[in-house]
């Protein structure tokens, strides 16, 4: 059976297609899930896709956080359901307390729009299941907000538990460590600043994110076999 | 009774401010070449009835807490003020 993915919709969401059409590339299945729906309707994996959440006025996923989907999502992840935060996405799981530290603004207050490499760090997680560490992706980043900060301890416990999952080798933004992405520490949630969904076909220019998407459909049909 | 807070929130300190940064940066191509430790933060203005000072200040902190400033990485103050009764 097709591995269900639901994709979380917020006002002002806009890259929820993108993903929804990547996934339905891969076999998956796609679920667009409004944000003031308390159930994630039998979701076997959730993305929470990029755009600007709630205007993302105060700051960037603060009010999101509040939806009551997040109530559903957070329970899904500690349920150890595999869960994605692409860009916005990030932001918003950080400011819901789901992944450690925080996106601010970038380095040099310059928004960001380009194709950058980042070297895969682990494959312990469900984004880099079937990814080779060490690997390099070329993955779009789009964002104005994805200066990766933490305390210097959760710093250190991500290192020693190895939960960065991405690492730009060219840092583009200020980002401590030059983290791209990170992960829980049950290691089922995840968040990227690059769109693996936009390096999903030949045309867009790489297909280097199609691993990505496609562990996460791996993991989501494992965690739909347990259940 | 009616408080007026306002909070000012600001990066925790060893938290880079890049806001800050890029502003003293921009300084001395005006000519202001003796300015340093620019910090950019945020200021938020509410009232709120309460029933007295210390129960006005408790919620404006809670509310600091869960929504009005990320205590991940931002550190705020308080400052509260009586409105006169009209």
């Amino acid at each position: 059976m097709s591995a269900r993915v639901g994709i979380v919709l917020f006002p002002g969401t806009n890259c929820e297609l993108d993903v929804a059409w990547a996934v339905e590339q891969l076999g998956g299945t796609p679920e667009m899930l409004w944000h003031a729906e308390a159930e994630l309707r039998g979701a076997d994996a959730v993305v929470v896709p990029g755009g600007f959440a709630h205007g993302d006025y105060l700051r960037t996923g603060a009010i999101a956080r509040f939806s009551p989907v997040m109530d559903a999502v957070a329970r899904f992840a500690a349920a150890g359901g595999p869960v994605v935060g692409i860009c916005n996405g990030f932001q918003v799981l950080t400011e819901a307390g789901l992944l450690p530290g925080a996106l601010q603004k970038n380095a040099g207050l310059a928004f960001l729009c380009e194709t950058v490499d980042c070297r895969v760090e682990t494959s312990r997680s469900p984004v880099t299941a079937l990814a080779e560490p060490g690997s390099v992706l070329h993955l779009p980043i789009n964002h104005f907000e994805g200066n990766y900060v933490c305390d210097e301890t959760t710093r250190r416990r991500l290192r020693d538990d190895d939960r960065v999952v991405l690492r730009y080798m060219r840092n583009p933004n200020g980002s401590l460590d030059d983290i791209a992405g990170v992960c829980s520490e049950q290691r089922n949630v995840v968040g990227l600043m690059p769109h693996p969904e936009r390096a999903s076909d030949a045309l867009l220019g790489s297909t280097d994110g199609v691993v990505l998407l496609r562990s996460l459909l791996a993991s989501a049909s494992e965690g739909a076999a347990v259940a | 009774m009616r408080y007026e807070a306002r909070v000012e929130i600001t990066h925790l300190p060893g938290i880079a401010d890049p806001q800050g940064a890029t502003v003293e940066r921009s300084l001395p191509a005006l000519g202001y070449d003796n300015v340093s430790h620019v910090r950019v933060g945020k200021s938020i203005r509410l009232v709120v009835d309460a029933p007295d000072d210390a129960a006005a200040r408790a919620q404006v902190d809670e509310m600091c807490r869960r929504l009005l400033a990320n205590p991940v990485i931002e550190a705020y103050e308080i400052e509260l003020s009586e409105l006169a009764s009209t």
